[in-house]
This record gives structure tokens, C-alpha cells and sequence, in this order.
């Protein structure tokens, strides 16, 4: 049945596509996390009555996010390729899509991380402030955990956008399921194969979502 | 305890400058409640979050308990202001932490071990009435429980002051009474000095000992709470002392009551502060052939005895009737007869 109706269908070929997909969303999405925060929490740190209001850092910051958050992605792997090269050796294979994918990814987040944080009531800062707190103790224990939950949402939002940047790496060769569809699927003309690829990302995308919304949920406690 | 003197505070806006605290002078003894209150823009918020330096001050300096806190660097600062313990308006709680994590979190910035930590939360749970709710997060919580686990939070690191920001402008009547009675608790139990800022003239006549009156970043009036009840001077002053006391004169017109009480004297008393004469009504219709009628009036309590006017009317033998006036004017009740409208 399977056969007759997706003849080109390999499984093995789908579970290795997958696993690549998977493997390039879940560390590019640990990496955007980490980079977006630290770039997030100095867009809020240093914009106007934050801790350490400065307008010049705050001006490069804002910059370096907007450039990059700029640039198409499809070009910003272009660009990227001598970066790529220089830090794993390669340009092509699920690795090599990574720098591309957490630079690509880290801005967007930096602007949803800095919003979270904006959301935070100032007053809470202040009565941590009024109770002797270091500006350290302020940003893990105030700052960060009051906006875990709009975070977590934010981070969910940023790899769903991941896995679409995934597919598009897999116009240089990166490997996965949009490497797969193009290449095995489009280019040969096996619909079939674009098809279940198709179905696979959106399965990947949906589970990424509920997971997403679970967290985020069992956290707030307003 | 704290001694402020000079004190500024200069906002620079695009159109102007603004003097939210202007050469303001305050001394705050140990173990007072001292309530601060004006109309909103009268700069008492302001002058309360300079006294953690939560704003830094133009010029002036602030002395609590022998330590100029203006001239303090960042880290004497923030121990400093472990010592000053904050209650808000809108209580300014972390919901992402329970009710005994809320109060924990003051301590573990002091660097209180965990032991001692939990320690200190139970009694503190204790101490606010909050007994069993530990667990709980704020949004489970009414206003007035919310508030309760500020004071708690505010009181963990055993604070030498504490400020009161509008503290029970959010709450309803009741719960602002319940809130005010558990200041007074703390304030009688710990010794703990107050500074409470508000727009309720109720608030101050409950529970403070001091107030000072603020307009436009000036201190216009200050002194004990029942003296300036009992002669307010200026203007603003009044509109407070009438928001409790209703102002007896324009209520209920002073003719109307002439009018329909013809006979005997119509007397004014005004009790100021005394609580020995409080049964004196019932005194006056014992030791005299003289029948006492009420007729108007107020009385109302502060944390120095019963303040308020109330008009009688006695009714009766003349020679009786002047010698129960003189009886009242040998007590400390101030007493008017037949006063003008």
C-alpha cells in the first residue's frame, strides 16, 4: 500500500534526513538561546532606565541585531561561508549550516528576549533594588525567571522559524529533510518524497509547539 | 533616628525643571510612626524613595541612625538599605516565587544561610498572619494578604526603618484597617520606626504619631498628629483634618440646630486627645439637675486619645445649667456656649 502510493520512498533515507533536521534545529535552537539572551538582556540592560543605561552600547547592539536580522537567509549562509570554513573545516553537511542558523537566529530572538523583559513589572526591580540586591542577583533572580515564561514562547517561535531555516540550508547542501525534498524529491521529480518530507517537517514543527506551550504554561504563575 | 536636612530633588524635563523635593528638613525619632501626606504630585513619593536613595538626592543629606546615606558608595548602599525595609503600593511581589519564597528572597540577598533562612520565613509567616499560605503563589492571594506578605518580606532582614509606600491606597476599607493594625503591632512589638507616606488623612489619624504635611516638595506643616488635627494652619491642612472630621460648621448647619432647639443652651465641646474625660456626658447628667441632649457631632480616635466636636444642648434650672459649664471648663474638653454660626 505504502509502496504503491510513495514508490520512491525510502525509509532509511527519511530517518537519516530526520535525524539531520532534528540534530541542526535542536543545537541551533540551544545556541540562539543562549547568544539571543546575552544579546536580549544587553539590548534591555542598556537601553533607556535600564541598569546600565548607555546610549552608545545600546546603539551598537540595537545595530549589530538589526544588520543581521537584515539579511535574507539564503544569503546570509553565502556570506557566512568563509566564517564556516575557517571554524569546522567544511561548508557542507549539517554542521556547516549551524553558525548561519544560530546568527541568523540569535537577533530575532534578542528583540522577542528584550520585549519579555520590558514586560517585567518595574517595580519588582525596584523592591529588589530597595532590598540591597546586586544588579547580578537582579537579572537571575527578578529579571530572568519573571519572564521565563514569555522566554520560553519566544524561543518556541524562534525554532519553529529554525526548522524553516533548516530546509533553506539544505540549498547549500546541509543535509535534512529540506536538503532531501529538493534535491531527491523536487529535482528528480518525486512528488511523493517532497510530500512525506512536507508531512515530517510539520509533524516536527507541531511537537516543537506543544512542548513549547507546556512549558511555558506549567511556568507562569500569574 | 533619621535626620534629613536640606533635602532637594530636581527632575529635568524637556520644558523645565521640576522640584519634586524642595529644601525639605525632617527629624524622625526611633520608634515613630511618622506619616507623611499631600495630594499626588505634592513630591511625597518622591521624598520616600530618597530616603533609600532609590532616587538620589540634588543636595541634602540623610542621616539613618548615625550613617549619611548620600555620600555612600554602591555596595555600603546596598547594605544600607538592608537595614531599610520597603512595603509598596501595588506590593511589588515576585509571582514566580511562592509566598515563603517571597519572603526568603530579601535573606538569601543578605546571604542568610538556608537553615536559617526557613527559620526566619516561618516566623515571619507568623508574625503577618499568614499561617498555612506559604505555599501559595500571590495570585492566589487577596490584596490584603499580598500586602501582608510584603511587611513580612520588608521585615526579614530585621530592618531599623521601615517605609511605606501608599501602602493601603490599593485596598479596600476594611483590609486597609486590618493592615494598619499590623503596623501598629509591628510597630509596638519591634520597636521598629515608620515613615509612611499616603493621601488618607484616616491612615494618619489611626496610627501615627507625627505627621508632616507636603505641597509642592515643601513641608508646610508638621507636629504631633493631634495638634495639627486640632489647629490646622493652612489651608491644605484643613481640607485633610475635614476629610476625616467633616468640618461641623458647614455639616448640618449650626442655625437649623439653634432653630429647633430654642430652650436651655446650646454648648459646643471639643475633645482634644483626653481619655479621662470620655465618660463626661454621663458625668454631667449625674452630678447635675441638668438633661443633656445630644445633637451633633463627631468624635474620632487617635494614637493619643478621642479628638472631635460635638454640639449639646442642656436643658434645665439656669444656676444649674452654668454650674455644669463650669464643671466642663475645669476638665480638658474645651467647651463654647452658644457659638456663633
Amino acid at each position: 500500500m505504502f509502496n504503491q502510493w510513495f514508490p520512491n520512498v525510502r525509509m532509511e533515507d527519511m530517518i537519516t534526513a530526520t535525524n539531520e533536521t532534528l540534530y541542526m534545529t535542536l543545537v541551533s535552537v540551544a545556541g540562539t538561546f543562549v547568544l539571543g539572551l546575552l544579546l536580549g538582556l544587553l539590548l534591555y540592560l542598556t537601553g533607556p532606565g535600564g541598569l546600565w543605561a548607555n546610549k552608545t552600547l545600546n546603539w551598537i547592539t540595537a545595530s549589530v541585531v538589526n544588520i543581521f536580522r537584515a539579511i535574507p537567509f539564503i544569503i546570509l549562509i553565502l556570506l557566512l561561508f568563509p566564517f564556516t570554513d575557517f571554524l569546522l573545516g567544511t561548508i557542507r553537511g549539517p554542521q556547516a549550516a549551524l553558525p548561519a542558523l544560530i546568527i541568523g537566529g540569535a537577533p530575532f530572538y534578542a528583540r522577542l528576549v528584550e520585549i519579555a523583559l520590558k514586560e517585567v513589572d518595574k517595580g519588582v526591580v525596584e523592591a529588589a533594588k530597595s532590598m540591597g540586591a546586586k544588579y547580578s542577583t537582579i537579572i537571575f533572580k527578578v529579571l530572568l525567571p519573571e519572564s521565563m515564561p514569555a522566554l520560553i514562547s519566544g524561543i518556541t517561535v524562534t525554532a519553529i522559524a529554525l526548522i524553516g531555516y533548516t530546509a533553506v540550508a539544505g540549498a547549500i547542501g546541509s543535509g535534512g529533510l529540506g536538503d532531501f525534498a529538493y534535491f531527491y524529491g523536487f529535482q528528480r521529480s518525486n512528488f511523493d518524497v517532497v510530500f512525506i518530507c512536507t508531512i515530517l517537517i510539520i509533524l516536527i514543527v507541531f511537537i516543537f509547539q506543544f512542548i513549547g506551550d507546556a512549558i511555558s504554561r506549567k511556568l507562569d504563575k500569574r | 533616628m533619621i535626620t534629613i536636612k536640606g533635602l532637594s530633588k530636581i527632575f529635568h524635563t524637556k520644558d523645565q525643571d521640576v522640584r519634586a523635593v524642595d529644601d525639605l528638613s525632617l527629624n524622625i525619632n526611633k520608634g515613630e510612626i511618622y506619616g507623611v501626606i499631600g495630594y499626588s504630585g505634592a513630591g511625597k513619593s518622591t521624598f520616600i524613595r530618597l530616603l533609600n536613595r532609590l532616587e538620589d538626592p540634588t543636595e541634602g543629606s540623610i542621616l539613618v541612625d548615625e550613617q549619611e546615606l548620600t555620600s555612600l558608595s554602591k555596595g555600603k548602599l546596598r547594605l544600607a538599605r538592608q537595614e531599610i525595609g520597603m512595603i509598596f503600593q501595588h506590593f511589588n511581589l515576585l509571582w514566580s516565587r511562592t509566598v515563603h519564597d517571597n519572603i526568603a528572597f530579601p535573606l538569601e540577598i543578605a546571604g542568610v544561610s538556608k537553615a536559617e533562612r526557613q527559620k526566619r520565613v516561618d516566623e515571619l509567616i507568623e508574625l503577618v498572619g499568614l499561617k498555612g499560605r506559604g505555599g501559595s503563589y500571590p495570585s492566589q492571594l487577596s490584596g490584603g494578604q499580598k500586602q501582608r506578605v510584603g511587611i513580612a518580606r520588608a521585615l526579614a532582614n530585621n530592618p531599623k526603618v521601615l517605609l511605606c509606600d501608599e501602602a493601603t491606597s490599593a485596598l479596600d476599607p476594611e483590609t486597609t484597617d486590618s493592615i494598619l493594625d499590623l503596623l501598629v503591632d509591628i510597630n509596638e512589638k519591634l520597636g521598629l520606626t515608620i515613615v509612611l507616606i499616603t493621601h488618607e488623612m484616616h491612615v494618619i489619624r489611626k496610627i501615627c504619631h507625627q505627621v508632616a504635611v507636603m505641597e509642592e516638595g515643601k513641608v508646610v506643616e508638621k507636629g504631633e498628629v493631634l495638634d495639627v488635627f486640632l489647629h490646622p494652619k493652612k489651608p491644605v491642612t484643613k481640607k485633610f483634618v475635614d476629610q476625616v472630621m467633616g468640618d461641623p460648621e458647614k455639616e448640618t448647619s449650626l442655625q437649623l440646630i439653634k432653630d429647633n432647639y430654642q430652650s436651655g443652651e446650646i454648648i459646643r465641646l471639643h475633645f482634644v486627645g483626653e481619655s479621662t474625660n470620655q465618660a463626661l456626658i454621663s458625668d454631667l447628667s449625674r452630678k447635675f439637675e441638668v438633661d443633656v441632649n445630644i445633637l451633633h457631632g463627631k468624635i474620632t480616635q487617635t494614637q493619643k486619645g478621642a479628638y472631635g466636636t460635638m454640639f449639646v444642648q442642656f436643658d434645665g434650672d439656669r444656676t444649674e445649667v452654668q454650674r455644669a459649664i463650669e464643671y466642663i471648663e475645669s476638665t480638658s474638653v474645651e467647651v463654647e456656649v452658644n457659638p456663633h454660626v
